[in-house]
């Protein structure tokens, strides 16, 4: 029979940074096991597993992720389901969506979702040519395009076209690095000036280096169950609400609009709607600004502002204190962005702020959380909205 | 009688000055330029080889003979610098252009001269009706060896003929080889840079055998220098073939449509087919010319063409012209020019 | 190594810029479809081979200078969204020009070049790029 509804019962993370010491399995272990611990239950009790990771395969080596978390974090002793998500920078979102869905249905009661990505093993820009794999590799990457090359393709014509310029989206760098600094698992724990974020080194024009995220080592895991479980064991939970994803055309040359993400757009109108909230409904975003022009990009395809217009938000809403707080956890630009494991990081956020434990990053009466998580440049984005009593 | 039914060429657009070269190694600029007669030379960007230029140079000689890809018969290549030394340039030529599945085609080596070479096999598929046209390609992005003489010449760029019987801009009335064992110029298997006689190259090799071969044109066709408007020879710089055009009779007027040598380098395989695509820019139905290769090792292919009405019908700004391509040029350093043609090592994962 | 049989597969429509069409609304692509993304079903076995002009207009560009690899010797290489006049968008470098002649709205055409290769012993790979007209 299905279930009513779906709840985040434990959240648990590592550190993210370069973290030369850890290997893909350790990081894997160490977020899955202090998300079981924190929902108060055992591994044994896990009926399913969702691995959610990225690039493992090119970077590492490694393929059959899912087989790899449920060993090494002792739950294959006990014949636990373990299986990989992989929807390239989405895959945490999907994964956590997947698991959704297994609980909605009825079939399972307790999963755990768990992302990670272990990116420093490759040096130096032989990583860029793994990351292109998010693209069409055929016709974007062969050519010469990087994840970074086409996001500042779309953010210069989006300048153009709606007279917005660099320090835009510069803000979204420095808010990210703001909030970081009161987060003690992020990569960057810096403070950054508006100055500093415009006179970065270019990476590719016009995006210099504090518009891009960075390569990231890291993991996180939360803990879901079904309702029926949670009243049986007499748990606190954070409510899924609603929980959408949509798709558009991979390469960037192939969309409708360079600078509108009709994936991001489609799967938040979905989750409003089932959610039944409104957009000024929400305490906080955590959204995918692997660069920061996207960062612009979702607070309007995300409905927080018309095309064009969400510079208006930069300087004051978006701030921990104001109407409209963006990635409170740092989000990816300075909390870090480990492909697989961004879109669960993302709930172990809404979990602390919603919980009261976010420490000195709290958001006053935090209720309903909204997160966005992305693929590549758009092509498959995936929207939950968590909270209420 | 077979000829030109369209022609098209390519240079690539950086160019460096023998300035540039004579001050990192140390020499007489003014000397050099005034010895060779070079001002500059092309230098091909690291995304061009003689594939990308055979193509680029083919598709514009189809531009001007407005004929399908499909009724090529034949594709040869001469060049000194193939891509490959085995896999045939002619092969992506192919593909590039769209051609049909049944085609002869290979590539030639006979140093400066694969291009005619290659153009004489072509004439003769022709007029023996294996073939309706066939294309005939000289293309090289020769290598000199760094603080060598070679070094202020050896520049990059093709040419390609489209030969057929119908429609043809200019006859090839006549067309004629010498060939000798001469060791004038020559590159070892493996090796990077050739490696030259230096005065040896001039009378034995390079006068002996392009003078030879005009002088038997001209006996062999009952002309004389005045009966030419046109006069072009292999030019591996500015002096040699202004002095084998003096000695054969052949005043400035009729040489200098023809030389391009001190604009773009020594385009080897390229030169004289590149230096005729010049004077057909500009020739008019009637004139004669005198067209003379020179390959080291070594052999001279004559050519004696005459210009037809067809050529007032050929839309030759179709294509951009040998004026186009010397107008629009970037000019680079020595330090750009090595990187470009890769004389600097690099780590094994950059390509 | 591992590429060979794929860019093999893919030289003609990179060498001259074979797209196709729908028989059923006319939309031209490239790179080529199977499948019509509008017509669906309607379009099966309806997709027409095309070979584009290779003229258009930027869309957008930038210059990049964190390059994979295999770009290093290129750097800072020009790479743009190209609008062909048949309507398809396609992403290209832009060679021959100053970085900063570059503009949004201006008009290429595209050339033959060699795109990338497979280490000094492995096959060569070519391709369009784009020039400014």
């Amino acid at each position: 029979m299905l279930s009513e509804n779906v709840f985040v019962i434990g959240a648990g993370e590592t550190k993210y940074g370069e973290l030369w010491e850890k290997s893909l399995r350790d990081l894997a272990v160490e977020a899955g096991l202090k998300a079981i611990e924190n929902a108060g239950i055992y591994s044994r009790d896990v009926q399913i597993l969702y691995g959610s990771n990225s690039l493992a395969g090119i970077i590492n080596g490694q393929e059959n992720i899912g087989s790899l978390i449920a060993d090494f974090s002792g739950i294959a002793s006990g014949n636990i389901p373990a299986v990989r998500i992989e929807a390239s920078s989405a895959s945490g979102g999907a994964a956590v969506r997947e698991a959704y869905l297994a609980i909605k249905s009825g079939e399972y009661d307790v999963a755990v979702v768990g992302g990670v990505e272990k990116m420093t093993d490759i040096f130096g820009n032989e990583v860029l040519d793994m990351m292109s794999s998010l693209l069409d590799r055929e016709w974007e990457a062969f050519f010469g395009a990087t994840p970074a090359a086409l996001a500042a393709i779309s953010a210069r014509k989006y300048m153009k076209d709606f007279n917005v310029k660099k320090e835009a989206l510069a803000m979204m760098s420095v808010n990210d690095h703001a909030n970081a600094s009161l987060n003690p698992n992020s990569h960057f724990k810096n403070k950054i000036t508006l100055d500093q974020a415009l006179n970065a080194t270019s990476v590719a024009e016009p995006l210099n280096l504090m518009d891009c995220s960075p390569v990231t080592d890291g993991a996180s895991a939360i803990v879901l169950a079904s309702e029926r479980y949670l009243k049986k064991n007499k748990l606190n939970g954070m409510r899924i609400l609603a929980s959408a994803i949509s798709q558009d055309y991979l390469a960037l040359h192939s969309r409708n609009s360079i600078y509108t993400l009709d994936s991001t757009r489609i799967a938040a109108d979905e989750a409003f709607k089932r959610s039944g909230l409104k957009r000024e409904d929400m305490s906080f975003v955590e959204l995918h600004d692997s660069y920061s022009i996207y960062g612009l990009m979702e607070l309007e395809d995300l409905g927080f502002a018309k095309k064009g217009e969400a510079d208006r938000l930069v300087e004051e809403d978006i701030k921990l204190g104001g109407r409209l707080p963006v990635n409170p956890s740092g989000g990816l630009k300075a909390k870090g962005n480990p492909l697989g494991a961004t879109g669960v990081g993302q709930f172990v956020e809404a979990f602390l702020q919603l919980n009261g434990k976010a420490d000195k990053r709290q958001i006053k009466d935090a209720r309903y959380g909204l997160l966005q998580n992305m693929a590549g440049t758009g092509s498959t984005s995936v929207v939950h909205i968590v909270g209420g009593d | 009688m077979s000829g030109i039914v369209g022609y098209g060429s390519y240079i690539p657009k950086y160019r460096i000055k023998p300035d540039e070269i004579a001050r990192v190694w140390g020499e007489d600029a003014e000397n050099i330029r005034n010895g060779i007669f070079v001002l500059s030379k092309s230098v091909p960007s690291p995304d061009e080889d003689v594939i990308t230029i055979s193509v680029e140079a083919a598709r514009n000689a189809i531009k001007r003979a407005k004929i399908r890809s499909g009724d090529i018969g034949a594709i040869y290549v001469g060049s000194e610098s193939h891509p490959y030394a085995v896999k045939p340039t002619a092969t992506v030529v192919s593909a590039a252009l769209g051609c049909d599945f049944p085609l002869f085609a290979a590539d030639y080596e006979f140093a400066c001269k694969a291009g005619t070479a290659a153009m004489q096999n072509v004439k003769a598929m022709v007029d023996s009706g294996a073939i309706k046209y066939g294309l005939a390609i000289g293309s090289d992005t020769s290598q000199g060896a760094p603080g060598d003489a070679l070094e202020y010449t050896a520049s990059a760029g093709g040419t390609a003929f489209i030969i057929g019987r119908e429609g043809s801009i200019a006859d090839i009335n006549h067309t004629l080889s010498v060939t000798s064992d001469t060791p004038d110029f020559w590159r070892r298997e493996g090796q990077p840079y050739p490696s030259h006689g230096e005065r040896f190259t001039g009378e034995p090799a390079y006068f002996r055998h392009t003078l030879t071969a005009s002088r038997l044109m001209m006996e062999k066709m009952g002309t004389k220098p005045s009966d030419y408007n046109y006069a072009v020879f292999h030019q591996p710089n500015g002096k040699f073939p202004t002095r084998a055009a003096k000695t054969l009779g052949f005043t400035e007027a009729q040489y200098k449509d023809g030389l391009l040598t001190p604009y773009i380098g020594n385009t080897y395989s390229g030169a004289m087919m590149t230096g005729l695509s010049a004077i057909l820019d500009v020739a008019k139905p009637g004139e004669r010319i005198l067209a003379v290769s020179f390959g080291s090792g070594a052999g001279s292919d004559a050519f004696d063409l005459t210009v037809t009405e067809e050529i007032l019908k050929m839309d030759r700004h179709a294509a951009p012209t040998i004026s186009d391509m010397l107008a629009d040029v970037k000019w680079i350093d020595y330090a750009v020019y090595a990187k470009f043609k890769k004389k600097i090592v690099l780590g094994e994962d950059v390509e | 190594m591992g590429e060979l049989s794929r860019i093999w597969r893919e030289s003609e429509h990179r060498y001259r810029l074979m797209g196709n069409r729908c028989g059923n609304c006319n939309q031209v692509f490239f790179p080529i479809r199977d499948v019509c993304p509008h017509c669906h079903r309607e379009s099966i076995g309806k997709m027409k081979p095309v070979e584009l002009s290779g003229r258009g207009e930027i869309v957008s560009f930038t210059i990049v200078h964190d390059t994979p690899p295999s770009f290093v010797r290129q750097r800072p290489y020009a790479l743009a969204l190209i609008k062909l006049d048949e309507g398809p968008v396609l992403t290209g470098q832009i060679v021959d020009a100053e970085n900063d002649s570059i503009e949004m709205g201006k008009r290429v055409r595209s050339v033959f070049r060699k795109i990338g290769e497979d280490g000094k012993s492995g096959i060569i790979q070519y391709g369009y790029k784009f020039v400014l007209e």
